[in-house]
């Protein structure tokens, strides 16, 4: 599996890489800043921040750890379920709604993780993926709890009184600020566990499992950890759409939502830090100009997901990063 | 509940699992001999059926679209596999799952820009309609014949690669490529056949599947699930596996149908996880298959 | 990227559902799209009236959904032709819900944060019009709905912003039931699709059925995305019901009706649908209908009886090589004409007004006289029983139902207005 962001030392552009892996948080959110401002609407923006979150939370896991999971759309379900639920039928505030569907989502994680692990390649993804349908399944049936086919309704997240500030959610631009705040926070956290000793374990595994092993690190931890740090970032992600839309549709647990986040991290560039982002907001705009003229935006979609399978592996930021280093 | 009622209930469950067994046993084929997870199966699924329904508005005979069914799928799968899926050999075992699952994108427009996103209607020939009495109770004789002719695939294709040259080609090629291309055989064309054939496989088991439950553009993607856990409890590549899996979910889908009728699918999932859990390579894989 | 919105909002007006609007507005609307939202400025007296229109245009329902943006596009294009309100025209903006609740909230926001609509019509499932009637309601904007539902006129869903145009479960179930059981009997197996939709229903059944008699012999619930419904005929056929009464909806309903056609169950009992669809009908062939009898809000036959429905009827014809409209699209019609009658009465847009004119309001876009409920907003209308003919007896390819009982539009027919939690 190759990654676009390799930083091997001893190659010419290691400083310009190293520059730009130094202030990449920074970098990020300077972007997402100015995000509502070029999109054609701010629930649109919004719709990247969270899936540009949930596929940095994938990525984690996909492409700094080599682990290819079909099921991430139970974490994504979880923290929106778990948010939602703790709004909606417990009145929570907001602010601690997110960290239970967070936490709900990494315990989800522990569980599914530590079965997963067990198995490797294409069995993992299809153990994930199957896995994932036992979570839609049951959050299907418990209808007193998650409003079944109908989804969930009434996660009105509405006003909170901050520090003497008023906080309305109903507002746009208000409501995409705060977002941001904790989508730079997560990737503040992401970026250092990446730069931490654990970050460099996670590549050794993905380069090869057996070599890691033998320099003693413990393969299986790892992936584990890895897999439940994954489903936390996630699990934000999902909590924070939660509060977006005001609903938890039950499609969000749907497989369809894990194929998603495959193909935007795919198409962004795996394995890189800024390609998450950049894979959920092509995902989305790509989606959102199509079907102004056409109602087959899958065919236009799958076709450019193909086209990057086969001749752009390496994602747009990727062939950018490789165009950037001689 | 009378013995009659209970051995009804077994026979309609098994009967399911005939079509389970057809649905999954393309995607155990691709699977075992290429290691190539066609997410795209339920995709072509669906196309064996609008193809059968074009095929059977141009002759008005059921047994000509059977004919020509598996084989202009199985064509489709050739060009797939030729043009889409070969670069991505040796790049990784994630890659053609990958291009596959945006190919079942492409395929469900495409069969919306063909033939619409209504859903067409398509009956079983009059000679396989109305229901027979099997002693038990009446059922229908669709069903009975999607079981012989299940049973007759599963015969033919154990023949075909357990007793014929080309099968032992297969056989070879799945355990060992490279001796085999050492051998002088062409080991690309042999992963070429088997591609069609499993996709093939699909069309012909969309086209049977269609009088059952109707056509339209979304009818593969219960079946790609339902592929999907069978051949992950039958053991990923194993075409036992398939047969065993596919009429166990059936059975089990039917037995609970009596008790708790709305879990009767999460059954499948049910069994699935037990087996993850107790034997993970599935009941007939081989242990480090793709390690 | 500046260069590309405005393409993009310019393109907006352009799609294919919006082509019809009026000169001078769709200009004045067009630069108003054009310019960057932020720049929006307040609204002028004389602006157009935006509907906001999200329905499923990509999915299953495709077809249905694009049935009901073009009946509500003859709705607006009639309320234009006669001179709009005060001069204001309206505009019908359609947006594609795919079907996803997700998809739909995304939208729904959009219509209000970016294209500032005055109201919101649509839907074509029950998950994706709660999913709407939440956005609409946290941001006080009126919303119609047009699919059934027995929870979005109920607490804690219903606010004083939802109003619902199309029937609901219970009236369903209700009519279905004072029709089925005194003529085929009362002895009843329900086959029941493991969701809210159909739980409604056989609590309607239950409810009515009191009276009526009604043996519920088995309620079989069927999960969700089930295809194949033959394990559950052995049961059904063990407990020999008189009428077998079939609660799912469109295409798992088809499946079911073709698989009841070919384990003869339809020789052994009555086959009753809930809700009987046009188009699943046109799509399924009479063969596996014939006989069957269900529910609905409309069929084009009742232009014999009723004069909105030959105007309706002849306004589709028109724009449509002389095909007849669906139920589904109907709702479209209704919803649309709902909001803009009201709104002549109300004597503009405003909200208040707008909901205060509404629950007075009598109208009669394609049925019959209809009017909301003051407690729950529902929409008081009749429910048809249609029985689908055998192929024999068709005149044409459209002719495939007979009306053969009309639920009159009563009060009595819905649950209380303390039963659904309104004090």
């Amino acid at each position: 599996m190759t990654a676009g962001h390799l930083v091997l030392p001893g190659t010419r552009g290691r400083r310009l890489v190293d520059a730009i892996a130094r202030h990449r948080v920074a970098a990020a959110v300077a972007g997402l800043l100015v995000l509502p401002w070029v999109m054609p609407y701010q629930a649109l923006a919004v719709n990247v921040l969270v899936y540009g979150l949930y596929a940095v939370g994938f990525n984690l896991l996909y492409g700094y750890t080599g682990l290819l999971s079909f099921g991430h759309a139970a974490f994504f379900g979880a923290g929106a379920y778990g948010c939602g639920i703790a709004i909606s039928r417990f009145g929570v505030p907001w602010p601690p709604a997110l960290i239970i569907g967070t936490a709900f989502a990494g315990a989800l994680g522990a569980v599914i993780g530590g079965l997963a692990i067990r198995t490797r390649g294409i069995y993992f993804a299809m153990v994930t993926l199957a896995l994932a349908q036992c979570v839609y399944a049951i959050f299907y049936q418990w209808v007193s709890l998650t409003g079944g086919e109908n989804g969930l309704r009434g996660v009105n997240a509405g006003r909170l009184l901050l520090f003497g500030w008023q906080l309305d959610l109903i507002d746009p631009t208000t409501k995409y600020y705060v977002v941001l705040v904790f989508v730079a926070l997560a990737l503040w956290l992401v970026s250092r566990v990446l730069d931490s000793p654990f970050g460099a374990v996670l590549e050794a595994v993905r380069e090869n499992e057996t070599r890691a092993r033998a320099c003693g690190y413990d393969v299986r931890a790892t992936k584990f950890l890895s897999f439940v740090l994954s489903a936390l970032v996630c699990g934000l992600a999902g909590s924070l759409m939660a509060i977006h839309l005001s609903v938890v549709p039950i499609d969000t647990l749907n497989y369809t939502t894990s194929g998603l986040v495959v193909m935007m991290t795919l198409l962004g560039g795996m394995g890189t830090f800024f390609g998450p982002f950049i894979g959920a907001g092509f995902f989305v705009v790509v989606e959102d100009v199509t079907t102004l003229y056409t109602d087959h935006w899958q065919l236009v979609v799958g076709t450019i997901f193909m086209v990057f399978v086969l001749f752009f592996p390496r994602g747009i930021w990727g062939v950018i990063l490789q165009w950037l280093r001689p | 509940m009378s013995p009659n009622f209970l051995l009804l209930q077994a026979f309609t469950g098994f009967a399911l699992g005939a079509i389970y067994v057809l649905l999954a046993v393309g995607l155990a084929l691709v699977f075992g001999l290429l290691t190539v997870i066609n997410f795209a199966h339920g995709a072509m699924f669906a196309v064996g059926a609008y193809i059968g329904i074009f095929v059977f508005g141009l002759t008005g005979n059921f047994w000509i679209s059977l004919v020509i069914v598996p084989l202009a799928v199985g064509g489709i799968g050739l060009v797939v596999e030729r043009v889409l899926v070969r670069p991505l050999y040796g790049r990784g075992i994630d890659y053609p799952l990958l291009l596959t699952f945006g190919l079942s994108y492409v395929l469900l427009d495409l069969i919306r820009i063909l033939w619409g996103k209504q859903g067409l209607p398509f009956d079983a020939p009059d000679a396989l309609s109305g229901a027979v009495d099997i002693g038990i109770g009446y059922f229908p004789l669709y069903r009975l014949f999607l079981i012989a002719l299940t049973a007759a695939l599963l015969v033919g294709l154990w023949l075909f690669i357990d007793k014929t040259s080309y099968g032992l080609v297969i056989r070879a090629g799945a355990r060992d490529p490279e001796i085999v291309r050492v051998l002088g055989i062409d080991i690309a064309r042999v992963w070429l056949m088997v591609f069609g054939i499993g996709t093939g496989l699909a069309g012909l088991a969309g086209m049977l599947a269609a009088p059952l439950q109707g056509v339209f553009p979304e009818m593969g993607t219960p079946a790609l699930m339902v592929a999907f856990v069978i051949t992950v409890i039958g053991g990923m590549g194993s075409l036992v596996g398939a047969v065993v899996a596919g009429l166990l979910v059936g059975l089990a889908e039917s037995f609970t149908a009596i008790f708790a009728p709305q879990f009767s699918q999460l059954s499948m999932y049910v069994i699935m996880v037990l087996v993850l859990l107790l034997r993970p390579q599935g009941l007939f894989g081989r242990a480090g298959l793709l390690g | 990227m500046k260069t590309q919105r405005t393409k993009i909002g310019s393109n907006r007006l352009a799609g294919p559902s919006r082509r019809k609007i009026l000169g001078a507005a769709a200009a004045g609307a067009a630069a108003m799209a054009a310019s960057p939202f932020w720049f929006n400025i307040a609204r002028a007296a004389a602006e157009t009236i935006k509907i906001g229109f999200p329905v499923p245009l990509t999915g299953p329902y495709g077809a249905e959904a694009k049935q009901q943006a073009a009946c509500a596009q003859i709705a607006v294009d009639e309320f234009n032709a006669a001179g709009g309100f005060n001069g204001r025209m309206a505009e019908l903006l359609v947006r594609d819900s795919k079907l996803n609740a997700g998809e739909a909230a995304t939208r729904t926001l959009e219509l209000i944060e970016k294209d500032k609509v005055d109201c919101v019509v649509g839907s074509l499932s029950a998950a994706v019009q709660l999913a709407v009637n939440n956005v609409t309601k946290t941001r006080k904007v009126l919303y119609v709905s047009i699919s059934q539902s027995d929870q979005i006129t109920a607490m804690p869903d219903y606010s004083r912003y939802t109003f619902h145009e199309a029937l609901n479960p219970h009236m369903t179930a209700g009519a279905v039931a004072r029709y089925v059981l005194p003529k085929f009997g009362k002895k009843v197996v329900f086959l029941t699709p493991d969701y809210a939709f159909g739980h409604e229903l056989v609590n309607g059944y239950q409810a009515v059925g009191k009276e009526l008699g009604l043996q519920m012999l088995d309620n079989v619930l069927a999960p969700i995305g089930a295809t194949d419904f033959s394990t559950f005929f052995p049961r059904i056929q063990s407990l020999h019901p008189e009428v077998l009464i079939v609660n799912n909806f469109g295409r798992d309903q088809l499946n079911t009706l073709k698989q009841v056609a070919s384990f003869g169950l339809n020789k052994q009992m009555h086959i009753a649908v809930s809700v009987l669809l046009y188009g699943q009908r046109l799509a399924g062939g009479p063969e596996i209908f014939e006989g069957v009898v269900g529910g609905s809000n409309y069929y084009w036959r009742l232009e014999d009886k009723v004069s909105s429905a030959k105007h309706f009827n002849a306004a589709y014809r028109k724009r449509n090589n002389g095909a007849e409209p669906s139920d589904y699209g109907a709702y479209g019609y209704a919803g649309t004409y709902a909001v803009l009658s009201g709104i002549k009465k109300a004597g503009g847009t405003d909200t208040e007004k707008l909901i205060a004119a509404l629950e007075e309001n009598r109208y009669d876009p394609y049925k019959g006289t209809e009017y909301f409920r003051k407690c729950d907003h529902q929409a008081v209308q009749s429910v048809l029983i249609l029985e689908a003919k055998p192929k024999a007896k068709m005149s044409n390819q459209y002719d495939v139902f007979d009306i053969v009982e009309i639920d009159p539009a009563d009060e009595k027919n819905l649950r209380s207005c303390a039963e659904e939690g309104h004090v």
